[in-house]
């Protein structure tokens, strides 16, 4: 019996170094270790054994049992190995085929520039306030120093509804509504839709989008409105930006300023773009006329302020190198993917 | 405003370069658009004389000459019909270069050497109608005899640097060649010298010829006259013809030239009336009478009403004042004694009539700027001393003036400190002095106060003191601070964060915001299928819209969007998602009183291999991020005309209408030329805001497991799954944790009339593992509900 047990081991372990496949293995498990298998039967022999036999056979039948499942074990992750092995041979793929995209949508363009311009002066300290769009003569122009026969009304050509309403021209009739209902210190943005009657094309457009500012304080200075300005200007074009501040004129501010980047094409040497002057305008700004504080119900003696304002179309026009401004209103997803 | 730099130079010595000179003006406020060295391009053109023409052996059409350029004789081919020998004419030398870049150089015609070219007045870059003596299609002859090789730069005057300004309308006074002088004068710390203006008169008393009459000083605060006698029409001189065609303006004849002359040089306009065509020795100015009529200068017929002023000569008008001189009496060849008018009008009212007659001339864009009364002698004078000189007539002795209230120059207070303050610099009391100095403001500085000329009218206080300290100490040298004022906190509000979420959840899902115009065309109503009586036609109507097409403001967002979806899917986009935010404008009342309602909208609109279930599912992932999805139904909307009936549903929330989605009505789609089903929803944002919530708190995770079943139910058609899902909620129980719909299906095996609904449902106790029992109990529950609610049938 005792050779009968080696002979079963020998047999086994010499089948199973020779296994190739998962499906073999189970094969051979059933054939020694099944219940009808060779060791099982000869376990069942053990009954005729003596009873000093019995111990010592059984404990060989187990050893051999165990040596037998032990190699079975092995060999059966050595082939799981394989087969994992192979499986992943097999599947080499092609890695430069484009991949599953997901769905993903986009701002448009215009309103990424106001979101960037946004965050410059949130992180100033500027709330952001918003107002009609239809309008009264009075917050349109009244309160902004813009009585019934100044020159002004003609440069910017209005839409009227009727004598008394109209389509606000600028963001400005927003700074008045805030100065008349907040104190001082004041300091917010104002983008929104305005309306001027320019007829449509490459560079105008009947309706438009300007961000506007305004800062009402004690000690608010002409050097502020510059420097805040001049960092704006470096946050949205690059430190490497020069900025200029001409005097101009607007009704409602007191002195009055353009402000120029250096031309973002040339850097400042000079090109068709700049008209060879070396700067673009960007913006108009300046001291809040003490007429248009007064009017509000601040006292221009106590406080002093500055507003700013600028057009969106121009600066994303600029940022992003569009040339046609009547691509912002087709809406052509082609164009919409790009930003 | 167009200025020779020569013409400036007569009244202040400029000596930089054009450069220098240009960036300071810009930096003081006048602000250089533009110059042009005239003559640039011309290089090596002069003035030769022909000696001989003969024809061109090969070429009938051609002609060989001998030309005299002073330095040698040249032989040029040329195709010109109109030259003869002995004409003096420009020549272009060889190696020569003329306006566009072109270069003239020894060459070949037809076998004939050709040294050089002779020049038409195109081919000198000079305007044709300018020069009305030049051949219409030949070569320019010189109508003088010049020194032959002489530079036809020199001829021509083409060695001027035009200035082109961009004056601001608050700066009436800088229209002008004296303005810009005195600017210039201040910017470089020079003097400035104003014209001397001395008047050659003939005996005679002016009086004697006319009196003046205002009848409205309110609109007419000045009128001077003088006038004119033995009046000889001729052209001007090359002098004031270059000057004018420089500035821009056409040479006509002298006396017109001279009122235009003047005009550029002091910035007031002028009239000459042929004093004989006037009716009476009076000119009476008062307003126009409705129904009256005159035909101006230009031959147009003009229909007045009664703020309009006139001027007439007590009887007739003969001008409509400050815009436009009549036909009637306008000079002619013919004239013998002018009316020279120099006046002063209400620069609104003469906006205001030259707005509702449509009639901008150069006179009333001037005078609409408002100018300063106290110029208008200097203005005649000049004109009279310049007729003298020109030897245009001989000017009467003595000048009418009616000037009912003298304007008087105002004085008002200076603060050094508050200038300072205002700007953030530090001047001292004495620079200040000097730019006020600089700008004729006269200082009293014991009062602390300054006399403004009348011609600053936009120096009121401290704040306009402050801009011209500034400009003139240079704006580039106030440093930059950045402001010491109480601290704010920038932050968005509740509803931009709201705005924030809704565009991001959009675009997360796939979607492209899209912008139009917030105003259109009337027709889109008719276009959208809304019918005749729907409040969305209630609309504000702009008085003096762009044309139709812009001319009323939206009620309603779809227009846009179909038209954006529209593009896309005619530029064979395959499918486009695209949302917009935008306002619509509805009137409390209508025509409009007050303040219109301007409501915010969430517009989706979206075509390609899609159906109403992305629409809907788009809008419930987008309330879910607001929060607000449990508190959001939906319901079948067969009341909007431009949805597919079937097709469409309102969204409410705690009853209240939050919008729709829905398939556009075929019929719609086809108006807007889409040729694929369209889903479109229409959100308002404001009751995004009521219903949002934004607040989240912690649930925690299961510890238990949990159980579910699935069951399928044959139900009548009609039956909404709402309803299935309202009898789960209600009878489901606490341990009821959610249900989900994962088949529909109507066909074979199914009874007509019937559908089969399949849900999985499941539970979960979050203290303990569900028994068997419990599971099934609810479940009997629901199927209970489902049977006898309505009429469920399980299927096993």
């Amino acid at each position: 019996m005792k050779d009968k047990l080696q002979a079963i081991r020998n047999q086994a372990i010499s089948l199973l170094n020779d296994v190739k496949e998962l499906k073999a293995l189970d094969e051979i498990r059933v054939e020694y270790l099944g219940k009808k298998g060779q060791l099982t039967q000869v376990l069942r022999g053990m009954k005729d054994l003596s009873a000093e036999e019995r111990p010592i056979i059984g404990q060989l039948a187990n050893e051999v049992r165990d040596e037998i499942e032990q190699k079975l074990e092995e060999v059966k992750n050595k082939l799981l190995e394989e087969e994992q092995e192979k499986k992943l041979k097999e599947e080499v793929i092609d890695v430069t085929m484009p991949g599953k995209k997901k769905k993903t949508g986009r701002r448009h363009p215009m309103n990424l520039v106001l979101e960037e311009i946004t965050e410059i002066f949130l992180g100033m300290g500027y709330k952001i306030a918003d107002g009609p769009e239809i309008e009264t003569d009075y917050y349109n122009f009244e309160a902004l120093n813009i009585p019934k026969d100044h020159p002004a009304r003609d440069e910017q050509d209005t839409f009227y509804i009727n004598q008394d309403f109209m389509l606000r021209t600028a963001t400005s009739p927003i700074q008045v509504r805030v100065m008349e209902k907040q104190k001082p210190p004041v300091r917010i943005i104002c983008p929104g839709k305005v309306y001027r009657s320019d007829a449509v094309d490459a560079t105008h457009s009947p309706v438009f989008h300007q961000i506007e500012g305004l800062v009402v304080d004690k000690n608010i200075t002409f050097s502020d409105l510059k420097g805040v300005l001049e960092v704006f200007a470096k946050e949205l074009f690059g430190d490497k930006v020069n900025v200029r501040f001409r005097p101009h004129f607007f009704p409602f501010t007191e002195p009055s300023a353009e402000m120029d980047v250096s031309c973002v094409v040339c850097g400042g040497k000079g090109c068709n773009v700049c008209k060879g002057s070396g700067w673009t305008e960007i913006l108009g700004c300046g001291m809040v006329h003490p007429n248009v504080l007064r009017m509000a119900g601040i006292d221009p003696e106590e406080y002093t302020g500055f507003a700013f304002g600028m057009g969106l179309e121009r600066l994303a026009m600029s940022k992003y190198g569009i040339k046609d401004l009547r691509l912002f209103v087709e809406n052509d997803i082609r164009f919409l993917k790009q930003f | 405003m167009n200025i020779p730099m020569s013409w400036l130079k007569d009244y202040v010595s400029i000596d930089c370069d054009i450069k220098t000179f240009v960036d300071a003006m810009t930096m003081s406020g006048s602000n250089v658009e533009n110059y042009l060295e005239q003559g640039k391009e011309i290089d090596k053109v002069v003035v030769g004389k022909i000696l001989s023409i003969e024809k061109h052996p090969d070429a009938d059409k051609l002609l060989v000459t001998k030309v005299d350029v002073g330095s040698e004789i040249i032989q040029i081919v040329t195709g010109a019909s109109n030259i003869k020998e002995g004409d003096y004419i420009p020549v272009a030398l060889n190696g020569s270069s003329l306006p566009g870049g072109i270069k003239i150089k020894t060459g070949k015609l037809r076998g004939i050497e050709s040294q050089g070219m002779m020049c038409s007045i195109d081919e000198l870059g000079l305007e044709k109608e300018d020069y009305p003596e030049a051949a219409e299609d030949g070569i320019y002859i010189l109508s003088e005899e010049y020194p032959l090789g002489t530079d036809i730069k020199e001829v021509f005057g083409l060695n001027d640097i035009v200035v082109e300004y961009e004056i601001t309308s608050n700066r009436s006074d800088c229209f002008s060649v004296i303005g810009i002088a005195r600017e210039a004068a201040a910017t470089f710390k020079l003097p400035f010298k104003y014209p001397e203006i001395k008047v050659k008169e003939i005996e005679g008393n002016a009086s004697d010829f006319i009196s003046i009459e205002i009848d409205n000083p309110d609109l007419c605060p000045r009128y001077a006259a003088r006038i004119i006698k033995n009046v000889k029409i001729q052209p001007s001189p090359k002098w004031m013809k270059q000057r004018l065609i420089a500035a821009g303006v056409r040479p006509i004849n002298n006396i017109v030239d001279i009122t235009n002359y003047v005009m550029l040089e002091m910035g007031q306009p002028m009239h000459a009336f042929d004093y004989d065509k006037l009716k009476n020795k009076k000119i009476l100015v008062r307003n126009a009478k409705a129904g009256e009529k005159i035909m101006t200068l230009d031959g147009e017929d003009r229909n007045l009403d009664e703020s309009m002023l006139l001027i007439t000569d007590g009887e007739s008008p003969i001008a409509i004042g400050g815009v436009m001189g009549g036909e009637e009496t306008k000079v002619t060849e013919e004239t013998k004694t002018i009316l020279f008018e120099s006046a002063n009008f209400n620069g609104a009212n003469i906006r205001l009539t030259a707005k509702k007659l449509g009639l901008r001339s150069d006179a009333s864009v001037k005078y609409s700027k408002g100018l300063d009364p106290n110029i208008v002698i200097d203005v005649l004078n000049r004109a009279s001393q310049l007729v003298v000189e020109l030897g245009a007539g001989e000017v009467v002795e003595g000048i009418v003036d009616a000037y009912p209230a003298k304007r008087e120059p105002k004085t008002i207070p200076y603060s050094v400190e508050k200038i300072n303050s205002l700007l953030g610099i530090t001047l001292s009391e004495e620079e200040m002095i000097d730019y006020f100095s600089s700008l004729e403001f006269k200082v009293n500085k014991e009062a602390k106060t300054l006399t403004i000329p009348t011609f600053r009218p936009d120096i009121e206080g401290n704040a306009d003191l402050a801009e011209e300290v500034a400009r003139l100490y240079g704006y580039d040298k106030i440093t930059t601070t950045l402001e010491r004022g109480t601290p704010t906190v920038g932050k968005k509000t509740y509803s931009q964060k709201i705005e924030d979420i809704i565009k991001n959840t959009m675009e997360g899902q796939g979607f492209y915001e899209i912008m139009n115009y917030t105003f259109e065309s009337p027709k889109v109503f008719d276009k959208l299928n809304i019918s005749e009586n729907d409040d969305l036609r209630k609309v504000i109507t702009i008085s003096n819209p762009l044309g139709e097409d812009f001319s009323i403001m939206r009620t309603q967002t779809l227009n846009g969007m179909l038209t954006s979806l529209s593009t896309n899917f005619n530029r064979r986009n395959e499918e486009a998602l695209l949302y917009e935010v935008g306002k619509v404008y509805i009137a409390k009342e209508l025509p409009l009183k007050e303040l219109p309602e301007e409501k915010s909208k969430l517009t989706i609109g979206m075509y390609g291999e899609l159906d109403f279930y992305d629409i809907k599912g788009t809008v419930e992932v987008l309330f879910e991020k607001l929060g607000m999805s449990d508190k959001v139904e939906y319901n079948l909307e067969q009341g909007l005309s431009w949805m597919h009936p079937g097709r469409c549903a309102s969204i409410s929330c705690n009853n209240k209408e939050l919008g729709y989605i829905g398939e556009l009505h075929p019929n719609v789609a086809k108006n807007y030329d889409i040729n694929t089903r369209v889903y479109l929803g229409v959100i308002d944002i404001s009751m995004i805001e009521e219903a949002a919530n934004l607040d989240r708190v912690y649930k925690p995770l299961p510890k238990y497991p949990a159980v579910s079943r699935d069951i399928a139910m044959l139900v009548k058609d009609e039956v909404l799954v709402k309803d299935i899902e309202n009898i789960i909620k209600q009878r489901g129980g606490k341990i009821l944790e959610s249900y989900s719909l994962f088949d529909v299906y109507k066909g074979k095996q199914i009874q007509e009339g019937y559908k089969s609904v399949a849900y999985s449902i499941t539970f979960r106790a979050s203290d303990r593992t569900l028994t068997e029992e419990e599971v099934n109990k609810a479940m009997k529950k629901i199927i209970n509900g489902l049977e006898t609610n309505l009429e469920a049938h399980l299927r096993e």
